[in-house]
């Protein structure tokens, strides 16, 4: 049933490996694609153009894809754009906030909050771009439920959140070294002090 | 001591106990450390990770197809579910839908785990507040979904029952009469469950006010699942977001009023009539067909990131999935259930006694597989 597709799809993947030479019109060699760069069409909708009205001086992406919508504003703004997000928009709820690395980038972390309005049954997912030294203000007075989740991410990638009421790690051990959910943290790497001191083992693999 | 007048001892004195990691009552490790006075709760702190394996780490390093077994074992108790989560997330992103006989054996499935999951914990929730005897009677019931999941698919708990794209196997010979059954039997059982429990008074002294959450409270604290619709908000993904073959089939969402033990209690034991109810209409309807669409053998997801969650036993499950257009995720988070909604023990402790905490983790309902992922 499914014989015919993956050969079509091997053989769009074979073709530029196998003949890079011969076509001069096509790449030569594709650029891996930028996972960071944002996908989908440019959104717009009255929330947007609300937004734009309350914060003029902002910079703020707004896109659109796979019926997900997005906004990616800088990292300054989080805690205003939260309160207003939540005061005006109806964005009651935070339900989940994260980060990705791209280690290749400026400011090379993405932070992600992912928001619920229950009066409209709509999702908003919202970026900021932070640097490796640069902090980002803790939602947490917005709302509470990002207590853990600001912490998971400060355990995970290192990024701070200013005025967090507890912000230390969570999931690793307090005293662990290196953040492991970056890009250039590889899968075997341990902190082999944190594990000779406390189980008393060499290697924990 | 001498210096310090009895009558406000309780008042200068808060005395710091440690419950867990290792008791039976925490459903895991977790260790909650509790700031007392007398023996009144005034404020814990919870410690997790010991259970950390690093999913999301892992998911970078394996092909979508290598990590489907792997969300297994967050919520193990549940893993059907994690495995649809994680299906659907990746379809999304591929912009390919399972056939609709697929939607349906999932609907099936995902609800007889949901039953199960409920089963296990009002089994284990009974017992941490003294009663033992719904414990056997919860699990004899819950047996007989996992034997359904281990005729389906071989395994009884980390089931990996789907695949990206529809099913991998087709429903065995008897499926059909096997599910029937248990959906005409299930119904007296959960009768059996509440005579037991329902109008005790023991039952209802240990939980009628206990642990309450209200809805402003749950919804700053992004509490989703029975917690939420406890405290009276009707709020079900597989309502207001519908996903698989849901907007097929009839069913209720329970809701509290007081958000309290009793009430997440009630919730939970109608949410299981109501599987009872969407796996009956899925069994009528179930169509012929194709349990798999044309997905490549090799999947490599376009360039760009999703989100999308189920609702889950224990509350909204939601994969982020960033794809680099490789074949192997750049990014996975995982929005856990557990993890959230633990956050909550906290503020709904506070005041109560000890024996209280129990009550209120056992009603969170958490897996601390999930909770530390």
């Amino acid at each position: 049933m499914s014989d015919e597709k993956p050969q079509e799809t091997q053989k769009q993947e074979g073709a530029p490996a196998a003949k890079p030479a011969n076509e001069a019109a096509a790449p030569v060699k594709p650029a891996p694609p930028d996972p960071s760069a944002p996908v989908g069409e440019p959104w717009e909708s009255e929330l947007v153009t609300s937004l734009r009205a309350a914060f003029p001086e902002m910079a703020m992406e707004a896109y659109s894809h796979l019926g997900e919508n997005c906004l990616i504003v800088p990292r300054e703004s989080i805690l205003p754009l939260a309160q207003h997000l939540k005061g005006e928009s109806g964005y009651e709820m935070l339900t989940s906030l994260t980060a990705a690395d791209y280690p290749s980038r400026d400011q090379r972390f993405d932070v992600i909050y992912q928001l619920y309005s229950f009066a409209a049954n709509e999702r908003l997912r919202v970026k900021a771009y932070v640097g490796e030294n640069e902090t980002v203000e803790s939602v947490f007075p917005v709302w509470s439920g990002a207590d853990w989740m600001e912490r998971e991410v400060f355990d995970m990638f290192g990024i701070p959140f200013d005025h967090h009421p507890n912000l230390k790690r969570i999931l690793l051990p307090d005293e662990w070294e290196g953040y492991p959910l970056r890009k250039d943290y590889p899968i075997l790497k341990q902190d082999k002090n944190w594990v000779k001191e406390n189980l008393h083992i060499e290697s924990g693999q | 001591m001498a210096t310090t007048p009895q009558a406000t001892f309780l008042d200068a004195n808060e005395i710091v106990i440690n419950m867990g990691p290792q008791h039976p009552s925490t459903h895991g490790v977790l260790r909650v450390i509790l700031k007392l006075d007398g023996e009144k709760v005034r404020g814990t702190e919870l410690v997790i990770g010991y259970l950390h394996r690093g999913v999301e780490k892992i998911a970078e390093n394996r092909t979508y197809t290598q990590f489907a077994p792997y969300v297994d074992r967050m919520d193990y108790v549940a893993a059907v579910s994690n495995g649809l989560g994680y299906c659907e997330a990746v379809e999304k992103l591929l912009q390919v839908e399972a056939p609709p006989r697929a939607n349906y054996v999932r609907v099936i499935l995902t609800e007889l785990n949901r039953i199960s999951s409920h089963l296990l914990w009002l089994g284990t929730h009974a017992l941490d507040l003294g009663a033992i005897t719904p414990l056997f009677y919860t699990f004899r019931e819950r047996e007989e979904v996992l034997k359904i999941f281990e005729n389906y698919c071989g395994a009884r708990l980390t089931t990996h029952a789907f695949r990206i794209g529809g099913l991998q196997y087709e429903t065995y010979d008897g499926f059909e009469q096997q599910v029937k059954e248990f959906c005409n039997t299930f119904p007296f059982h959960i009768g059996e469950y509440e005579t037991l429990l329902t109008g005790n008074r023991i039952w209802l002294k240990r939980t009628k006010g206990v642990g309450i959450l209200t809805a402003e409270q749950a919804i700053d604290l992004s509490v989703t699942g029975p917690l939420l619709r406890a405290a009276g908000v009707e709020m079900d993904l597989r309502k207001a977001q519908p996903y698989a073959a849901y907007p097929d089939f009839d069913f209720d969402i329970p809701t509290g009023q007081n958000g309290d033990t009793f009430d997440r209690y009630m919730v939970r034991m109608e949410e299981m009539r109501q599987s009872i109810r969407i796996v009956r209409q899925a069994l009528e309807k179930l169509p012929d067909g194709p349990i798999t669409c044309k997905v490549p053998k090799i999947i490599k997801p376009p360039v760009g990131e999703v989100y999308h969650a189920i609702e889950a036993p224990k509350g909204e499950l939601g994969y982020h999935v960033v794809s680099d257009g490789s074949t192997q995720p750049y990014r996975i988070h995982v929005r856990p259930p557990s993890f959230i909604n633990l956050q909550a023990l906290d503020c709904m402790v506070r005041g109560l006694l000890i024996a209280d905490v129990v009550a209120v983790i056992g009603t969170i309902d958490i897996v601390l597989g999930e909770v530390d992922r």
